[in-house]
């Protein structure tokens, strides 16, 4: 606990444990011998955006891959300590991993839509989550469609192309399908690893437009490089260091008056 | 400023000389291929007709046509595919979806490819222990295209792994983070995306058993038999014994007959080579991603 995070040394408030989307206690991460993360304790708000930022390598994607713990598919990986995603553990042994997979989506940075239409991208999660939807009538199924492209501000550009390869799109396009395919089954936790770092500049704008519309309604967790990205995106912010958390503050705060030099260093751009 | 000096010189003269070793060492591996085939068309192109590929053959095999035989091949080479295809593609899954990567799998795997290697005669003799004797088929198709699908099953499963691997990781990493089984992903997203390079990978390492004798000769094919088949536990002729047999074993064969047969059986196997590699090209072409 040498390194814990207490969240009111950084002028914030203890957040109420109903307030919280995902706490992290001690969580310690191991590839083989390899550690990449150290006792990471982070309380991340519910319905907040908040920025994960550090140098390269220092533990941002593992971090999120712990939180739908994809990275157990590896094999060689092994985790101590505690993860709740909305008050509940998820490594207690009950926990199926496919809820886990629907209440946290992930989104990565290169768009990966399916080789499947639009349509059939948007509601590919759907039908895998929701038994009912093989009882849908075609016009409840265009429904779930039409919101969630609605919701990604993607409707009016595709409307009348629903059919065709969703990997003809964009790359912008394709960023925002990506995120469209996971709000059918209602997640609670959008996951998001550089998710503009693809895309143009005008592409990586319209895409952080979107997610500060998403704001509110879902909890998203952004790994940025681009510290412009993380000050204008995020509403909290949470620097790594080599496995550890450094810094957890509002973003107005670890931009303007850093804690730790490390952080103000990095910032700053002198490393990384 | 710009004149070549001595050591480019000296470059040059080498990059010439390589360029005309390897160039020679290729066209001595054609060649031979090249005189096999003139030699077949010029000695077989002769005795070819309608009447010839749609007769029974007469007089002891020293006259009339290949019919039994060309229908038989057909017969063999179709049973061997139905059989192959799904242990195949289902090994193949197996391997390239659910196996982890350790030392079995991988132990697998080198089987796999050292078993390519077991000659064909092995193959038969195991395929009259376990299909003809074992399992009690007899000598029927049946029993000669299980042998050659046996025979064929490592070149499958390795082909059918390839069209698997085709597919991108990232759309099977899209699919299981959105909470989809190994199996929802297979069925949703690797299946459709690879089932096309899938078969015309089967049908073109299946179509190679064409010529096989050995593995058909103590299994299903017979000597003489101007019948045609009327079910798999039949035994039929085959194009690749019966060249066998009237180059060796019948004699006052015309000289003009076996090069017939020869020509005939390497356009069949030439043809299914040549419409499962255009339907593979035309695929890849299609491909997006
Ligand atoms: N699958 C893996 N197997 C072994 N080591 C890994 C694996 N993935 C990541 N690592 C190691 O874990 C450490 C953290 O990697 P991670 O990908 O989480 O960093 P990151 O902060 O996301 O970096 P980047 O900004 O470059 O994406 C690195 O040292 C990396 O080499
Ligand atoms: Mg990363």
């Amino acid at each position: 606990m040498a390194n814990a995070i207490h969240p009111e040394e950084f002028g914030l408030s203890k957040p109420e444990p109903a307030q919280l989307a995902i706490e992290t206690h001690d969580l310690n991460l191991w590839y083989g011998t390899f550690q990449a993360l150290f006792d990471v304790d982070l309380m991340i708000k519910r319905g907040r955006i908040t920025g994960l930022i550090g140098p390269s390598g220092c533990g941002k994607s593992t971090y999120l891959r712990t939180i739908n713990r994809i990275n157990e598919r590896l094999g060689y990986v092994r985790t101590t300590g505690s993860i709740e995603v909305m008050g509940q553990n998820i490594l207690a042994p009950e926990v199926e991993l496919v809820q886990v997979r629907k209440q946290v989506g992930m989104v990565f940075q290169r768009p990966n839509p399916l080789p499947l239409s639009i349509r059939e991208n948007v509601i590919f999660g759907y039908k895998i989550h929701e038994p009912e939807a093989r009882r849908l009538t075609r016009n409840q199924r265009d429904e779930i469609v039409e919101k969630a492209l609605r919701e990604v501000l993607l409707w009016d550009t595709v409307k009348d192309r629903l059919d065709s390869p969703a990997t003809a799109l964009s790359l912008e396009e394709q960023q925002k399908l990506c995120i469209a395919r996971l709000l059918p089954v209602k997640p609670s936790v959008l996951l998001m690893d550089e998710p503009c770092s693809a895309l143009d500049p005008k592409g990586t704008e319209a895409v952080e437009e979107l997610i500060w519309e998403l704001r509110g309604e879902y909890t998203i967790l952004i790994v940025t490089h681009n510290m412009a990205q993380a000050r204008r995106a995020s509403e909290e912010c949470i620097f790594m260091l080599l496995g550890k958390v450094v810094e957890h503050s509002s973003t107005d705060d670890m931009f303007v008056t850093p804690k730790s030099q490390e952080t103000a260093d990095y910032i700053e751009g002198r490393y990384g | 400023m710009f004149e070549a000096t001595e050591i480019n010189m000296r470059h040059r003269r080498t990059e010439v000389l390589f360029r005309l070793l390897f160039g020679m060492m290729t066209i001595l591996l054609i060649l031979p291929v090249a005189l096999i085939l003139g030699i077949l068309i010029y000695k077989g192109a002769p005795v070819l007709s309608l009447d010839f590929l749609l007769s029974e053959p007469t007089n002891g095999m020293t006259a009339g046509g290949i019919f039994p035989a060309l229908v038989g091949t057909i017969w063999l080479v179709a049973v061997a595919l139905i059989a192959s295809l799904p242990v195949g593609v289902a090994a193949a899954l197996y391997l390239s979806e659910y196996a982890p990567n350790n030392w079995l799998t991988r132990a697998i795997n080198l089987a796999i490819i050292n078993l390519a290697g077991v000659p064909s005669i092995v193959h038969a003799l195991f395929g009259v222990g376990a299909f003809v004797l074992f399992f009690k088929f007899g000598t029927s198709i049946l029993a000669a295209s299980l042998t050659l699908a046996i025979m064929t099953l490592p070149v499958v499963i390795v082909s059918t792994r390839e069209a698997m691997q085709a597919v991108p990781q990232a759309f099977r990493e899209a699919c299981w983070n959105m909470g989809a089984t190994r199996w929802q992903t297979i069925r949703r997203v690797v299946l459709p995306n690879s089932i096309s390079g899938i078969l015309t990978g089967v049908i073109l390492e299946v179509s190679r058993t064409v010529g096989e004798t050995a593995p058909i000769m103590f299994t299903g094919a017979a000597f003489f038999l101007p019948f045609l088949p009327q079910s798999v536990f039949d035994q039929t002729m085959a194009m690749s014994l019966h060249l066998f047999v009237i180059s060796t074993q019948v004699p006052n064969v015309p000289e003009g007959l076996p090069y017939g047969v020869a020509l005939v059986l390497i356009a069949m196997v030439l043809s299914m080579n040549a419409i499962s590699i255009a339907f593979r090209m035309y695929l890849r072409n299609k491909k997006k991603w």
